[in-house]
């Protein structure tokens, strides 16, 4: 908390929490703010700020089968925010205890996750969730689970090798001796004096499931339509593009500034606790 | 030395045999299912069950693996039930294709990469570098799909000077090959640029280089004998480490494009449950992600004396 005050002085970063912000707010009120209903047929292929037939406005045009862009951008935002989130924190639960394993026994337990996570990264990780997706379906689950599957491994090393170094210090050695069971001394001795890389870590990471997601929608592999999706919206349009480029264009910048605001807010997390460990 | 690439070796063969396990377990457990993909939805019973025990699928699941491993070894990858062609005679073919695209795109990335990421950590905080690291993280949080659409609109839609598809169809055109390279280099570019500054701005806060300074040895100087030398290292390491990225962005890149290299055959061929082509395909990106973090392992050795010469990090 601390060290995002302390990000939060520097412009960048202030500009990367607002715009990250923005689609938290458009992914809770979506409802509230959207003009439209994101699934409603109204007048096909309008374009940006031309009247609706109720007497409203179209900002950004309407989409092939009529329904309004901006609706779906901000119902959009919802699908993004919520199945990146389960996503992040799914990785993060398996790759954190695999790692925290790893680093407190070594031996054989560190051998054989590091193999296993090893064999998981030497995939491109692109083919890897289409090779998952492709094999078990389209739909919101088997994305939280490729990409689990996918990003525990990188998850897992940082954490191992923070794990490691803690372990090594004189608390935990003090801990141990006093006979408090394993369990209690990762999760209370050693995680907490990992988490400050890991935030920026989950910054980073949150953003490049949400270009997964993105990415998966636009090959036609991510959440079935007609639910909102910045990616599959791209998919959709993309025959149109050269004549309707508003079909494409606002979910790229609606995806593009997501993840900027992301990396900013990450590089100014990285920084303020740079600083703070200097201080 | 030796003894530390023979233990990597072995590494490597494992993961690599692992991998092939659960490629052929992922794709080929349930028999049935791989007779409907190769000869049909519309097959009868008793086709698919002749084709089944032609095939040798009657043997155990690890029987039937052992020996399509064994095939596979010896360069009988099968034949591409989608295309109607040997998978070996295709997947040359448009790997070349991915190799055109893929190194001209890294040809330029390294470059561009090294020159920006040295010009922003000679001095970390100028504005040359916020400059630098701003547009860095700009084009690095924009995906391939994404800056695909932007560079399209803008050079085809807008402007009209660029195709907006680079199938190929009348041979080599290097005006298709325009923005499939930009769409890549720009979202690599800066992550290594990323790179090769921190590790400058580490190597200039060093004390040598202040020692430099007060000799009165000009900047010029410093930067190009001194710190450069040090300030490599991690980052050609990390150069290589990129490759499984790359291949990534160029899978994005050529579906968008309709470039037929590697990437498209890999989406073409899972989208029609392609099996033989499926497996060849993710064999060859293991294979080459594998080759690369071999050859980085390698690099990082011969670059680092401490490792080369076997010292640990404590004692030196």
């Amino acid at each position: 908390m601390r060290a995002l005050g302390r990000a939060l002085r520097r412009p960048a970063s202030a500009i990367g929490f607002a715009m990250v912000a923005l689609w938290v707010v458009c992914a809770i009120f979506a409802p509230w703010l959207a003009p439209y209903d994101p699934l409603k047929s109204q007048v096909p292929l309008q374009m940006p700020f031309e009247r609706a037939p109720d007497g409203g406005v179209f900002w950004l045009g309407t989409d092939l089968l009529g329904r309004d862009i901006l609706s779906r951008l901000i119902y959009g935002a919802r699908t993004v925010v919520f199945w990146a989130g389960v996503a992040a924190s799914s990785a993060y639960i398996v790759g954190i205890t695999g790692g925290l394993c790893a680093g407190f026994y070594r031996g054989i337990t560190d051998r054989v996750l590091s193999f296993l996570a090893n064999v998981v990264l030497s995939f491109p990780v692109l083919v890897l969730y289409i090779l998952i997706i492709v094999t078990l379906g389209a739909s919101g689950l088997n994305i939280v689970l490729a990409v689990t599957f996918a990003s525990a491994p990188a998850i897992f090393r940082i954490v191992r090798a923070l794990s490691i170094d803690i372990a090594s210090r004189d608390f935990v050695s003090a801990a141990i001796t006093q006979g408090e069971n394993a369990a209690r001394i990762m999760l209370v001795d050693i995680l907490p004096n990992a988490t400050g890389p890991l935030v920026v870590d989950a910054c980073l990471r949150l953003g490049y499931i949400a270009i997964t997601i993105g990415t998966l929608g636009f090959l036609g592999l991510g959440l079935p339509p007609p639910t909102p999706d910045w990616g599959g919206m791209v998919n959709e349009g993309r025959g149109m593009a050269m004549v309707f480029p508003h079909l494409v264009v606002f979910p790229c910048i609606a995806i593009s500034s997501l993840m900027l605001g992301l990396s900013l807010l990450a590089d100014g997390l990285r920084e303020a606790s740079r600083a703070g460990a200097k201080a | 030395m030796m003894r530390f690439l023979l233990a990597r070796l072995g590494e490597v063969l494992g993961v690599m045999l692992s991998v092939s396990f659960l490629i052929y377990l992922v794709l080929e457990h349930d028999a049935a299912s791989v007779a409907v993909k190769v000869i049909g939805q519309y097959s009868t019973e008793t086709q698919r069950a002749l084709w089944l025990t032609e095939n040798g699928y009657d043997a155990p699941f690890l029987q039937r693996y052992v020996n399509w491993l064994w095939r596979f070894v010896r360069g009988d990858w099968g034949s591409s039930v989608h295309y109607r062609e040997l998978v070996s005679v295709l997947l040359p073919q448009y790997l070349s294709r991915t190799a055109i695209l893929a190194g001209t795109a890294f040809a330029l990335i390294v470059p561009l990469a090294f020159i920006f990421g040295i010009a922003a950590g000679v001095r970390e905080g100028s504005i040359a570098d916020r400059v630098i690291s701003f547009i860095a993280v700009g084009t690095t949080s924009v995906p391939e799909f994404a800056s695909a659409v932007f560079l399209s609109a803008i050079f085809v839609f807008w402007l009209g000077v660029l195709p907006g598809a680079s199938m190929m169809t009348n041979g080599f055109e290097w005006q298709q090959l325009v923005l499939p390279v930009m769409v890549i280099v720009l979202y690599d570019f800066g992550y290594v640029a990323r790179m090769v500054r921190a590790s400058m701005a580490e190597v200039m806060a060093q004390p040598y280089i202040r020692t430099a300074l007060m000799k009165g040895a000009s900047p010029a100087r410093i930067v190009f004998r001194h710190a450069l030398r040090n300030a490599l290292v991690a980052p050609i390491t990390v150069i290589m480490l990129q490759i499984p990225w790359l291949i990534s962005g160029v899978l994005v890149t050529e579906v968008f494009f309709a470039y037929k290299g590697f990437g498209t055959l890999l989406y073409q061929a899972c989208l029609n449950s392609d099996v033989a082509l499926i497996e060849a395909c993710a064999m060859t990106s293991v294979c080459v992600i594998v080759t690369t973090q071999l050859i980085s392992d390698l690099l990082y050795t011969t670059l680092n004396p401490r490792i080369r010469f076997g010292i640990r990090k404590g004692e030196a």
